[in-house]
C-alpha cells in the first residue's frame, strides 16, 4: 500500500504561502529550501512529497493522479473543469475574474462583442448566460493591450488590485466571479487515503478560519 | 507467469468478468460496430462524451461508431410484466477519437429489488475480481433529486448544487444556499456522508420527506445485502457520486482500484432513459473501463521478458531450443542475436560457441 501523500504546489508566491500552511499543519519538508534544481522534495518521516509545477498545471497533475493533493486558483478550476474534489477554500491569493475595458467603452449592443482573454471557457460560459454573441480572441499574455489597440472591445481577466488597469486607462465593468486558492484532491486517491487527506484538510481549515 | 500478472492483463480480466456475469444467468450481447447517429444525438446527455465519430452510411444516412452500448440494449428492452432481460458485453467503444475496451452488463425490463441488488453485488464482485484494494462508492439519484426539490432550488441552482456535491465543495455549496439554512444543513450532511450503515443513520434526521425515506430504505437494504455478502469494508455511501438527473433515478455507484487514478467502474439505475424512448421498462447496469487496467499492468511488471537469451549464431539449434525451453519454466523468454532496443529483462543468458556464458 502506498501511504505517501504527493502534493503539487504552484510555483510562486501562492505556492510558498500554501507550503507555509502545510508546514504549520505538521507536514514540513526541510529539503524544500535546498537550493538547486531538484524538482521533488520528500520528508520520509511524514510520508509527504512536494513538487513545484506551473500554476495552470496543478489541476492536471492532480486529476491524472500524479499528485494526491494540489493547491490551485479557482480560475484554473473554472477554466479547465477538471474532475477533482475541491475540498477547501484557502481564502488566499484573493482576486476576481472581471470584464474590463477602456474608460469610455460603450457596449456595441447591435454588434458581436469582441472579447480578449486567457480564459476562453469562463468567458464563453459567462456570456452564454447573458445570451450575448461574442467573438473570443484567445491571448496568452498582455491582455490589457487588446482594447487599447482596438483588437477587442473588452477583456476578461484576473484583477487583483486594479493598478495595471488604471495605469492603462482601463476600468472594471463587471465582476464575473471572485477567485481564491483551493485545496484539491484526486478522486481515486481520496478513496484510499481519505483519512490522511481529511486530516490535512482539517488542519488547513483551522488556519483559514 | 504469476496469477497477479495474468489478472493485470486487461484482456484476461475481461474474460474473467464475462465468466462472472455468465454464472449469474447473464447472456452475451454482441452489437454491430456502428449505429444510426440519430440514436446517440437524441440522448446526448446520457453519453460520457459528446464527441462522436460519424460517417455517411448507405443512402447517405449518418452513422456513428458506437460511443456506448447501453442505448442499443435499452431501445430493445422488454416491456412485458415480470420479464427481465439480463445481458453482458465486452465491446470496444469510440469516444474522443479513442478506442476504449469496455465490459459491463445491463439488466432491463420489469426489475425487482433482487435484480437491483444483484447488479450492485456484481459491481463489487467485479472489482474484487480485478485484484488489489478496491472501493465501491454508492449514492442515490432519487434521493438527491428529492432533497434538491425540497430545498426549493430552480433548475440552474440544482445543477450548481449537484456540481458542488460532486466535487465535495462545501464552501461554494454554503454560498449557494445563502440564507436557506435548512437546505445548507441537509446538503452539508449529504456532502460529509462517507461510510456504511452508521453514515446512513446520521443522515436520517435530515431526510424526512416520504420520497427521501423511500430512497433511504433502498440504500439501507442494499447496504445490508452487501454486508451480508462480506463487502461491508469496501463499500461506502458517498453522495459525490452522481449521474445526470435527467436519466438516472435510483442507486448510482462508482468503483475504484488502488493504483488507477480514476474510477474504473461506473453504473446505476437509469429508468428515465427507457421512458424517454417511449418504453415502460426499468433499467440498471454498469460498465468496467478495462483499458485503465493497463496502468496496473505497467506498474506490476517492470520487465518486458523474464529471460533474454543472447546467442552469436554459432550455437547449435538443438542447444538453443533446449535452453529456451528450460528458461520458459521461469516465465517468458526472448531469444535474440543482439541486444533488443528498448526492451528490459530480468535474467540474461549468453550463448557463444563452446557453451553458456553468464
Amino acid at each position: 500500500m502506498n501511504d505517501w501523500i504527493n502534493i503539487a504546489l504552484p510555483k510562486g508566491r501562492l505556492g510558498e504561502k500554501a507550503y507555509g500552511m502545510l508546514k504549520n499543519s505538521g507536514y514540513e519538508c526541510p529539503a524544500i529550501h535546498d537550493p538547486g534544481r531538484k524538482l521533488i522534495f520528500e520528508n520520509p518521516e511524514k510520508r509527504v512529497r512536494y513538487f513545484w509545477v506551473k500554476p495552470s498545471d496543478v489541476a492536471i497533475y492532480v486529476e491524472r493522479g500524479a499528485a494526491d493533493l494540489g493547491i490551485v486558483g479557482k480560475d484554473i478550476l473554472l477554466e479547465y473543469e477538471p474532475e477533482v474534489y475541491e475540498l477547501l477554500n484557502l481564502k488566499m491569493g484573493k482576486c476576481r475574474m472581471a470584464v474590463a475595458g477602456k474608460k469610455d467603452f460603450r457596449d456595441p449592443v447591435g454588434q458581436t462583442l469582441k472579447v480578449a482573454t486567457k480564459f476562453p471557457n469562463i468567458t464563453r460560459n459567462f456570456y452564454a448566460g447573458k445570451c450575448r454573441d461574442i467573438d473570443i480572441i484567445h491571448l496568452n499574455g498582455s491582455i490589457e493591450l487588446a482594447p487599447i489597440l482596438g483588437l477587442s472591445h473588452v477583456i476578461v481577466d484576473i484583477v487583483e488590485t486594479g493598478t495595471t488597469l488604471k495605469e492603462n486607462n482601463l476600468t472594471v465593468y463587471e465582476e464575473i466571479v471572485p477567485i481564491s486558492a483551493r485545496l484539491i484532491a484526486n478522486v481515486a486517491s481520496y478513496q484510499f487515503k481519505d483519512e490522511a487527506i481529511n486530516t490535512i484538510r482539517a488542519r488547513l481549515e483551522e488556519q483559514v478560519n | 507467469m504469476k496469477t497477479d500478472q495474468i489478472w493485470a492483463n486487461e484482456e484476461q480480466a475481461v474474460f474473467a468478468l464475462r465468466r462472472l456475469y455468465q454464472r449469474c444467468g447473464y447472456t452475451p450481447y454482441k452489437m454491430s460496430q456502428f449505429e444510426e447517429y440519430d440514436l446517440y444525438v437524441r440522448n446526448k446527455d446520457f453519453l460520457i462524451s459528446d464527441r462522436i465519430i460519424t460517417f455517411s452510411g448507405e443512402g447517405g444516412k449518418l452513422m456513428a461508431l458506437k460511443p456506448d452500448v447501453t442505448l442499443s440494449i435499452v431501445k430493445n428492452a422488454p416491456e412485458t410484466p415480470r420479464v427481465v432481460q439480463k445481458v453482458y458485453y465486452s465491446e470496444n467503444v469510440y469516444r474522443d477519437y479513442r478506442e476504449i475496451m469496455q465490459a459491463g452488463l445491463e439488466c432491463v425490463g420489469d426489475l425487482t429489488r433482487y435484480d437491483i441488488a444483484e447488479v450492485v453485488l456484481l459491481a463489487v464482485k467485479s472489482l474484487a475480481l480485478l485484484g488489489g484494494r478496491y472501493v465501491l462508492d454508492i449514492s442515490h439519484m432519487g434521493l438527491l433529486a428529492a432533497v434538491l426539490e425540497r430545498c426549493g432550488f430552480d433548475e440552474e441552482k440544482k445543477k450548481q448544487a449537484m456540481g458542488c456535491l460532486r466535487r465535495k465543495n462545501t464552501h461554494d455549496l454554503k454560498a449557494l444556499c445563502g440564507e436557506n439554512h435548512g437546505a445548507w444543513e441537509c446538503l452539508q450532511a449529504l456532502s460529509a456522508c462517507r461510510g456504511g450503515a452508521e453514515a446512513l443513520d446520521a443522515l436520517r434526521p435530515y431526510l424526512t420527506a416520504p420520497s427521501e425515506q423511500q430512497a433511504v430504505g433502498e440504500l439501507e437494504a442494499l447496504l445490508g445485502i452487501l454486508k451480508a455478502s462480506g463487502y461491508e469494508a469496501q463499500v461506502r455511501l458517498d453522495f459525490s457520486v452522481s449521474n445526470d438527473l435527467g436519466y438516472y433515478s435510483g442507486v448510482v455507484f462508482r468503483g475504484y482500484l488502488e493504483g488507477i487514478p480514476e474510477s474504473i467502474l461506473s453504473g446505476g439505475q437509469y429508468d428515465k432513459l427507457p421512458r424517454k424512448m417511449g418504453r415502460k421498462s426499468k433499467a440498471i447496469g454498469f460498465a468496467v473501463y478495462a483499458d485503465l487496467l493497463q496502468e496496473l499492468y505497467r506498474e506490476k511488471n517492470p520487465f518486458d521478458v523474464d529471460t533474454l537469451i543472447l546467442h552469436d549464431g554459432s550455437v547449435s539449434l538443438t542447444e538453443l531450443t533446449a535452453a529456451a525451453a528450460a528458461a520458459a519454466k521461469d516465465g517468458s523468454v526472448l531469444v535474440a542475436a543482439s541486444v533488443p532496443n528498448g526492451r528490459s529483462w530480468k535474467k540474461l543468458i549468453r550463448f557463444e560457441k563452446g557453451g553458456q556464458v553468464l
